[in-house]
């Protein structure tokens, strides 16, 4: 059977859910891997959620967030940049690949922007293979 | 009547077993209360003798170390056996401690690193150790990762520390000694920190340092720009290395209720960063060498039981 990477991906109530919505009722194509989280700002994903993502069995994690500038809490996005530059130094000397996180800004107006990246990230995943961290696997 | 006691060294430095004789003439009150029928560190029982001891005839005991050999899981699971209540004694059972970063490297790459190609200890004979079959002396297999008391048997109590400081332990003691399984305080660091009166909201700086890289100047190490594990880790030891100069490394383990120390502390670090654009930002990031070891200096184990993923493709 060919491996269907899952992704979960924590969209920001203000620019990247919306962005999603806008590729949705845009009629855009974009695959259906993705499980989509919303929370009020991107700020909101605590390290925690990523790799407790990635415990429970998420091949990806994605994060989406306002454009530098545009957040609607101000600084929020900043603090998601850094975590997740951090996350993925972690994640490297972890043995897991940190290409299997990704943060993109996206804005509610950009749901071709949106369906792109998600499309690009489902391929990149599928290239990488299954995670190797599920717990309940492993244990 | 006195309760029967304990004391068990597994995968540890033996820290935990000079911890307990460090609350001096308090261990005579201990001792008032209950009788010790098993510690090889100190007195002479044999694996033998807890063996023939009933199931769940010792009311406490405390198991101190890890487990990285069969040897130390067998009795591990013994322990569990013959004891009412088991307690993980120190950060080794609790977390893995430092010996835990073993588990980012696999069998091979440990033992090669311990014996064949050490710099500071050369082999030139390639002399490895084995048992001495004429005698009947078998070395116990050295598990694939290194893993915590919990990941093996069912734990009742744990005390943090490495060792776990003296006020933290003669807490425990007392209160396991009246039933109690649960202990200690449930704030961070910080909050008995000497210096927590400069903890800084927001930090400026453009890089971390490592702690001997720059010169102390009594402050909140974090507004100095060197990484101290204080706001993600449990409160207890007073400040003990904090007021002697030195950042914390969070031995005491995570805040009651915070699953993932190493996590906290890396979201606290990175929110507390000044907003800055992105180049600079990065720069700060890569000044911290060595993740893993610096947020998991103690809880390795926990984060890779299994080892260090495979996943390089
Ligand atoms: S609200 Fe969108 S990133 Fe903060």
């Amino acid at each position: 059977m060919s491996f269907e990477p899952k992704i979960v991906a924590f969209l920001c109530n203000w620019c990247a859910y919306a962005g999603a919505d806008m590729a949705g009722t845009s009629r855009l194509k974009y695959p259906g891997n993705m499980i989509a989280i919303r929370v009020m700002c991107s700020g909101r994903v605590d390290p925690e959620f990523i790799l407790e993502a990635f415990e429970k069995g998420a091949d990806g994690v994605f994060i989406g967030g306002c454009h530098p500038g545009d957040c609607h809490y101000v600084s929020g996005n900043y603090r998601t940049r850094r975590r997740v530059e951090m996350m993925k130094r972690l994640l490297e000397e972890m043995g897991i690949n940190p290409r299997r996180l990704r943060l993109e800004w996206v804005s509610a107006t950009e749901g071709q922007k949106f369906a792109r990246v998600v499309k690009e990230f489902v391929e990149e995943i599928r290239q990488l293979g299954p995670s190797p961290i599920k717990k309940e696997e492993a244990i | 009547m006195k309760k029967k006691i304990a004391m068990y060294w597994g995968a540890g430095c033996g820290g935990c077993d000079v911890s307990l004789l460090g609350i001096h003439e308090k261990l005579l009150d201990v001792l008032e209360k209950a009788d010790i029928v098993f510690w090889p560190c100190a007195t002479d029982f044999k694996y033998e003798d807890l063996e023939k001891m009933e199931d769940g005839e010792i009311d406490i005991a405390f198991y101190n170390g890890a487990i990285r050999t069969e040897e130390n899981e067998k009795i591990a699971k013994l322990l569990r056996k013959k004891s009412k209540i088991l307690v993980a004694y120190g950060s080794c059972a609790t977390e893995g401690c430092v010996i835990g970063l073993a588990n980012l490297y696999d069998r091979d790459e440990i033992f090669n690193a311990v014996y064949l190609d050490n710099e500071t200890t050369p082999n030139e004979k390639k002399i490895i150790p084995q048992g001495m079959e004429k005698e009947g002396i078998e070395l116990p297999e050295f598990l694939p990762s290194l893993k915590t008391l919990e990941q093996v048997v069912k734990v009742d109590a744990a005390i943090p520390g490495c060792p776990p400081p003296s006020p933290v332990l003669e807490e425990a003691l007392n209160a396991l000694l009246e039933g109690r399984t649960e202990f200690g305080k449930e704030v961070a660091l910080c909050d008995e920190c000497p210096r927590k009166d400069t903890k800084p909201d927001k930090i400026e700086i453009e890089r971390f340092y490592r702690w001997h890289e720059k010169e102390d100047d009594g402050s909140c190490f974090l507004a100095q720009g060197m990484i101290c594990m204080g706001p993600a880790t449990r409160a207890g030891c007073g400040g003990e290395c904090t007021s002697a100069g030195i950042p914390c490394t969070g031995c005491m383990g995570p805040v009651p209720k915070v699953e993932n120390q190493g996590i906290a502390m890396l979201s606290a670090i990175a929110s507390i960063i000044e907003d800055m654009d992105e180049e600079k930002e990065r720069a700060v990031m890569e000044s911290i060498k060595d993740m893993v070891g610096t947020f998991y200096k103690f809880s390795t184990a926990k984060l890779l039981p299994y080892g260090r993923f495979k996943d390089e493709s």
